[in-house]
């Protein structure tokens, strides 16, 4: 009877079964593609984390450190964990470069410490102490004797060279397209970023640094704001080989702001000096005590320093935001139970796929903001007037 | 607190990548990007001026053969009232002519009259000197009738004669 009452209506309606299907796989593939993602960022990765630690210290087997976790979720790493299952870690290895003074250059990847838990050519990854994290020197009686120079492909600068490599080939393939079609109307990849490019020209360079001087700096501008957007939005993605945490790292934050502070102080005029050294204000603020140019000089260091804070703070608060709300799900697996785990789950799900699109909008404000901030201090260093 | 404190091995390496990115990207595509950026908005630009100009031109054009056709116009009228005036000679001077010739005609038809006249007078008075002389013939064989009558009639042929 029912099933008359439905044929009926689909002909009706002419909702065919393959229709309903179609429009259902519509509704449900953003969603489904939404919680994939969040779990394969968090949830997933987090628990091989935590098995992988567990293994790491085998007499707290049941312990949960939530602030431990989340601190080596966004810190850097000596290799690149993808997965676990169990026992198997399932991660790629990268190279580890060490000078010491006693064994010279060496040369090894980062599998041969076994994820951390085995030594190497007498070198060894300290998991705590003072120098939790880094590699350590260690003699036949595995005592510490000194720190290596460590030059090592960190996961962080593995994740450089993938979206350094992702930043070239769409460029380096805009520049082609832009020279084969000269004078016509863009196209393709051009296309999309042709208007952000000219964004950064008439809406930062211009106006911070004048018509005059800004086509100079258009090359570090535009390379530092592609760079940031796209490992910020790489740094969302958490399948291998995106999702490291590149912006979120100080040492990357860091030269970024050195190039601006530099390429300030390389291009700062006669003008943006004298400002500094001896600005125009009553000579007691000068003499005997340099009050003002102390003034002056800090502000100069203050701005990269700044800059630097600024990316690193906002794309590292991201990360570890969402890691935190995952590693919500634990806690209260771990005090309340299985269901209350569970019931935590769907809310820090929801707030997670929250953070992460909030997590979008500040890639693109934080690349925005450090590029018109060096665009306003190259301005500053080149102006004629005040 | 590790994540806080810059590794140096990091700095390293982002320097030396970002160094060269930043060499790579500036030569081999911000270059032509912004170059090719440039050559549009100019070949644009001038795309538009073209265009005013072609516009502008246009408008002179129009303006030159309103000018022209005016000229023309003007022209026009001149050699119309050029004409007219022409005309105007013509028709007066063929009036004059033809008013001279009239009188030329008118005068030599009186001329011609009065040569005829003349002549129709000289004729009658031949005509009338040989009635005289007939009637003077004629008298003279009846008057020697009657006296009185004959008075009469020389009377009356004089009073005829007279009317001349």
């Amino acid at each position: 009877m029912l099933k008359i009452i439905f044929n009926r209506l689909k002909k009706l309606n002419l909702l065919t079964a393959e229709h309903i299907e179609k429009k259902m796989m519509q509704i449900l593939r953003p969603i489904f593609f939404l919680i994939l993602v969040v779990f394969a960022g968090t949830g997933f990765v987090s628990a091989a984390d935590m098995t992988e630690k567990d293994a790491a210290n085998s007499h707290s087997e049941e312990s949960f450190e939530a602030g431990k976790y989340v601190i080596e979720h966004v810190s850097d790493a000596f290799e690149w964990h993808i997965a676990t299952f169990g026992e198997t870690h399932i991660s790629i290895p990268l190279p580890i470069i060490l000078y010491s003074s006693n064994k010279g250059w060496n040369f090894f990847m980062s599998s041969k410490f076994h994820h951390g838990h085995e030594a190497y050519n007498g070198f060894r990854i300290e998991h705590e102490g003072e120098n939790e994290g880094k590699i350590v020197e260690i003699n036949e009686n595995a005592e510490v004797v000194g720190l290596p120079i460590d030059l090592s492909i960190t996961k962080t600068v593995a994740g450089i060279f993938v979206s350094v490599i992702v930043l070239l080939l769409i460029f380096l393939n805009i520049a082609k397209s832009a020279q084969k079609r000269a004078n016509k109307a863009p196209a393709g990849l051009q296309n999309l970023f042709e208007p952000i490019i000219l964004f950064i020209r008439d809406e930062v360079a211009k106006p911070a640094i004048g018509e005059k001087k800004f086509e100079k700096f258009m090359p570090f501008l535009l390379t530092a704001f592609f760079f940031i957007l796209i490992n910020n939005l790489l740094g969302l993605v958490p399948i291998f080989p995106f999702g490291t945490n590149v912006t979120g790292n100080i040492a990357v934050t860091m030269v970024l702001a050195l190039f601006t502070f530099f390429i300030t102080s390389i291009n700062g005029n006669k003008h943006y000096w004298k400002e500094i050294y001896n600005p125009d204000v009553p000579w007691w603020l000068k003499y005997p005590v340099p009050l003002m140019p102390i003034v002056e000089l800090s502000g100069v260091i203050t701005k990269p320093f700044v800059l630097m804070v600024r990316l690193f703070a906002n794309m590292m608060a991201g990360h570890m935001i969402v890691t935190v709300f995952v590693s919500l799900i634990f806690i209260f697996n771990k005090l309340m139970g299985v269901e209350a785990g569970l019931g935590v789950s769907v809310v820090s799900v929801a707030f997670s796929v929250f953070i992460v699109l909030l997590d979008i909008l500040v890639s693109f404000i934080q690349a925005y903001v450090f590029t018109l901030l060096s665009a306003l201090y190259f301005g500053m260093a080149t102006s004629e007037h005040h | 607190m590790g994540f806080v404190t810059p590794d140096y091995g990091t700095i390293f390496w982002m320097l030396i990548i970002f160094g060269i990115v930043l060499w790579i990207m500036k030569k081999f595509a911000w270059a032509p990007i912004l170059k090719a950026l440039k050559d549009r908005e100019k070949s644009i630009s001038e795309a538009l001026n073209s265009a005013d100009k072609a516009r502008k031109e246009v408008a002179g054009l129009k303006a030159s053969n309103d000018q022209i056709i005016a000229e023309a116009r003007r022209e026009k009228e001149i050699i119309l009232k050029e004409a007219r005036e022409i005309k105007d000679k013509i028709i007066a001077e063929a009036k004059i002519q033809a008013n001279a010739e009239t009188q030329k005609g008118i005068e030599n038809a009186r001329q011609q009259i009065l040569a005829e006249k003349t002549a129709a007078i000289n004729d009658i008075k031949e005509q009338v000197a040989e009635l005289s002389v007939m009637i003077a013939e004629k008298v003279i064989r009846k008057q020697l009738d009657n006296p009185k009558e004959q008075e009469i009639l020389v009377k009356d042929l004089l009073n005829d004669l007279k009317l001349k």
